[in-house]
């Protein structure tokens, strides 16, 4: 995701044959067919997805980890297995450091709540950046409300980048946490993890990544980049949405409290005392949402069947592509314009409200977010209210591109 | 394309580039913050009421043309105005967004630029967020959300 990819990869992506994949991409909007570019909020679902999740109500349908009967059991393995495939999937060593959530912002809070909260004093220090989404700041000012820690901030350039030296220099004899951001979801950076999270564990700090924005665009090896957590939600690499994962190490995960109290996640229950599961199943609280482990391991086995690298070489040529012609438009201005981004491309026109044009783009076809993006204080940096965002999926094509760049220049007709 | 002529009509075009009444009122002696959470946009009304009639309105802020246009024209329909006047229209004017049918029969005059938006729905609040303001202020209260 970091380098660009070789050209030879790029043809490797029969897009036409994975747009036919994916049923709601053949609708059209207001009389024009769709383009579907707001893949950072979430992704459209793959005809494999719906159908692993029909499948399972349809013929599995049954309570985990409980039943002595064959639908149960047929539940258990498949939940189990889906488990499986996502340690595989960002280079875990063992499943039992996966722990379903219902998505980044759960596996964030989890951590907070689990792992941090137990080993705060007051005055100690949790470092993120200036670039995270909210759901990677709001966990952390509650627990620091809650603990008298001090949540601090790393600065990002006029660019978008998250100041290194800065980074450095913040991380102090108080420091206990570091949470950073992988891909911004608002400004489509790609943070030097593996480098921050080196210099965290010079220090001995253990850091969590958010990879909400980064999974479905690159492949992720928790093991190579030795970060302690690793977040991200199903529904943003085409699987459903309610659905999650935690990758946690699992020396952490063992030596961690239990997040929420329920069924499923204990050992045996009685009044004197109650002892819990092992990991992952201590964070699993309750019935999960067997159908979505499903469907997300079948997005993942989908998106392994096209190739990781070919998916990312084709994504990197539509976000160059549209930068540059985005950028041709007269009165456009890009926000974050770092040197590696994955995904997504933020620019404001001048003279014209991101939300006038989310609704002029709506109505040719083409969907973008407008909006703050939930990361308020990124635009609170670039002194703006909002930004038109335009994201990239596995299932975008050039054309596409026009379709957006056309819709833009729509805008300035109206707009005058 | 069509569609959008008849949402950006050129009034509303000429007062997102050119607002009405949008300064600092130093004398006001009611005002109040608006906020729609859902898009950032913020809207600061400034009211100067004397025995029951809004002497002076002004604004800061907006965001989008429908409501940095909403809020203009708003300053202008509602001056001179008495509270109970503007209340009125405020409800005309939400029943016009709403689709739900006026009971008043207040005239909206220019206000009707505005009809256009009945037909997007997401975009209702942006055109309301001044109203929501304004009728904040005139009830004393000082910050008030569309949510």
């Amino acid at each position: 995701m970091s380098t660009p990819m070789p050209t030879t990869t790029r043809a490797a992506l029969d897009v036409e044959r994975i747009r036919a994949d994916f049923p709601a991409l053949h609708q059209e909007v207001h009389g024009r067919p769709l383009v579907y570019l707001d893949n950072a909020a979430t992704t459209q679902k793959p005809r494999r997805v719906i159908d692993a999740v029909s499948r399972f109500y349809e013929y599995d349908c049954a309570n985990v980890h409980r039943g002595v009967h064959l639908l149960s059991q047929r539940a258990t393995v498949a939940y189990e297995r889906a488990r499986t495939t996502i340690r595989k999937f960002i280079g875990a060593a063992d499943s039992r450091e996966i722990v379903f959530t219902r998505g980044t912002t759960e596996a964030i809070n989890l951590v907070a709540s689990s792992f941090v909260r137990p080993r705060l004093e007051p005055g100690d220090e949790i470092l993120i950046t200036g670039m995270e989404h909210h759901s990677n700041i709001v966990p952390w000012q509650l627990l620091c409300a809650a603990t008298g820690a001090v949540l601090k901030v790393v600065p990002i350039t006029d660019s978008g980048e998250i100041e290194l030296d800065r980074y450095e220099e913040l991380l102090s004899d108080r420091t206990r946490f570091v949470a950073v951001v992988q891909v911004s979801n608002a400004l489509g950076t790609v943070n030097p993890v593996k480098r921050m999270i080196e210099i965290a564990h010079a220090r001995n700090i253990p850091v969590l990544v958010d990879g909400a924005q980064a999974v479905p665009h690159a492949r992720i090896d928790v093991r190579d980049l030795d970060c302690d957590f690793y977040a991200f939600s199903g529904h943003k690499i085409y699987g459903p949405t309610g659905i999650g994962a935690l990758y946690g190490k699992r020396e952490h995960l063992l030596g961690m409290i239990p997040y929420q109290g329920g069924g499923d996640m204990i050992l045996s229950v009685t009044w004197e005392k109650t002892s819990y599961a092992e990991p992952p199943h201590r964070f699993e609280a309750g019935t999960p949402n067997i159908e979505g482990a499903i469907g997300l391991a079948a997005a993942l086995d989908y998106l392994d069947s096209l190739g990781l690298d070919a998916v990312a070489a084709h994504e990197s040529e539509l976000l160059e592509t549209a930068t540059a012609a985005v950028l041709a438009i007269p009165g456009i201005r890009l926000v974050g314009a770092a040197r590696h981004r994955a995904g997504a491309l933020s620019f404001v026109m001048k003279g014209v409200h991101p939300h006038d044009i989310g609704t002029i783009l709506d109505s040719e076809g083409v969907a973008i977010r407008a909006g703050h993006h939930c990361a308020q204080p990124v635009m609170q940096r670039f002194n703006i209210s909002a930004t038109v965002r335009a994201s990239f999926g596995v299932y975008n094509t050039i054309d596409e591109v026009q379709r957006l760049v056309d819709g833009l220049h729509k805008v300035k007709e109206v707009f005058g | 394309m069509s569609d959008m002529r008849e949402l950006y009509q050129e009034i509303i075009l000429d007062h997102n580039k050119r607002p009405r009444n949008c300064y600092v009122m130093n004398c006001a002696n009611k005002s109040a913050d608006g906020h729609n959470p859902l898009c950032g946009d913020t809207v600061k009304v400034y009211l100067r009421i004397e025995n029951g009639i809004i002497e002076e309105i002004s604004f800061q802020g907006a965001g989008c043309a429908i409501c940095t246009a909403s809020t203009s024209l708003m300053t202008e329909s509602v001056k001179g105005k008495t509270v109970e006047q503007a209340k009125d229209l405020f409800d005309e004017f939400h029943h016009m967004l709403t689709g739900v049918a006026a009971e008043q029969g207040v005239e909206l005059g220019k206000l009707q630029v505005f009809e256009g938006v009945r037909e997007y729905p997401v975009r209702v609040k942006c055109a309301t967020l001044a109203w929501h303001t304004l009728n904040a202020a005139m009830k004393g209260e000082e910050k008030v959300t569309t949510e």
